[in-house]
């Protein structure tokens, strides 16, 4: 377990942080215990808009302003339902997305409907993945596997931010989110190993034929929202 | 006490079977342990109340004149998306069998 050599504020650095959003109480707190459960730090707020204030987006807030604040804890993974009222999960992708701060976090979307077209613009605009709701374990375990990947793609950039995982050393480095959006470099990803399986077959990887027994590998990231809609079927 | 608990068993056992509860319900039991031991009873009050405020919405919004399907459809939809996360599998479908009345404009359905 090597450190990047960041302090924390304070906080376990080993757990990550997560914002979930979701307007229905039962889902945030089914939701939330999945996370905890999970070994993950949670917040969870009852719309888009608070979820941006949270991270200090909002509209009262100038741009100048923004870049000073800090939120009390450091957000590695925002997971949000699609259909809101007010801002949809959606809305609240594109807002992150676009902010110069917060783009790296990875957004993870949920919808209890299995729509094509929709999940398709959701990773398009740059979701790490689209889950089908109702969200289960299996489902908060592969987020957890974002998280260390991404952060060790931005300990490896600049480094002001805050790493939580800074135990990634060496982990699947340089995968970064680019492989959910672009299918056809899954091919290109075989120079990265998965980071959890022990044995790591690096020029094996096939986008086709990924085994689900290792959840870290590209192309298993990439099969995920798909293999879920194939298993969940019309509903 | 152990009858109780025999009981108790046998009854969730027969909601499994007879459809009431699906996989999902095992899956909150499964995120019960000692640092949350009455996490079941909790997410389930909150979806019973929950259920019950939505259900007087419908209930509400069917006697208005005209019927305004797409409200209550949203209303459904919540319903259906609450039942699905907590395992309640019968009101899930039938959440979804009200949708396609509303869908319809049936207000008989």
């Amino acid at each position: 377990m090597e450190s990047n050599g960041v302090v924390s504020i304070g906080v376990d650095s080993h757990e990550v942080h997560v914002l979930a959003v979701d307007d229905s109480l039962v889902d945030r707190k089914v939701i939330e215990r999945l996370l905890k459960i999970s070994a993950c730090k949670v917040t969870a707020v009852d719309s888009g808009i608070r979820a941006l204030q949270f991270l200090g987006l909002d509209e009262q807030r100038k741009s100048s302003e923004s870049d000073d604040f800090v939120p009390g804890l450091k957000v590695d993974l925002v997971i949000t339902d699609y259909c809101m009222p007010g801002m949809t999960g959606y809305e609240l992708l594109k807002k992150i997305k676009e902010s110069s701060t917060f783009k790296e976090i990875p957004v993870v979307i949920m919808s209890s409907e299995n729509i094509l077209p929709r999940i398709d613009r959701c990773l398009e605009e740059g979701a790490e993945d689209f889950i089908v709701k109702p969200v289960k374990l299996s489902d908060v375990k592969r987020l957890k596997g974002y998280m260390t990947t991404r952060d060790v793609r931005a300990g490896s950039q600049e480094n002001r931010e805050l790493n939580v995982n800074g135990n990634g050393g060496g982990q699947g480095g340089g995968v970064g989110i680019n492989n959910k959006r672009k299918l056809e470099e899954a091919s290109d990803i075989s120079s990265s190993p998965p980071s959890n399986s022990s044995a790591s077959s690096p020029s094996s990887i096939s986008s086709s034929q990924s085994p689900s027994s290792s959840p870290m590998s590209s192309p298993g990231m990439l099969d995920s929202p798909i293999r879920r809609i194939k298993m969940t079927g019309t509903e | 006490m152990d009858q109780l608990q025999r009981k108790l068993r046998d009854y969730e056992a027969a909601m499994f079977q007879q459809g009431f509860l699906d996989d999902q319900f095992s899956q909150l039991q499964k995120l019960q342990d000692d640092s949350s031991p009455d996490f079941v009873i909790e997410v389930m009050t909150m979806f019973f109340d929950d259920s019950e405020k939505l259900l007087n919405n419908i209930s509400r919004a069917l006697e208005q004149i005209p019927v305004n399907f797409k409200q209550i459809d949203a209303y459904v939809h919540q319903q259906k998306g609450s039942s699905a996360s907590v395992g309640a599998a019968r009101v899930k479908n039938i959440c979804a069998t009200f949708r396609s009345f509303c869908e319809a404009q049936n207000r008989d359905g």
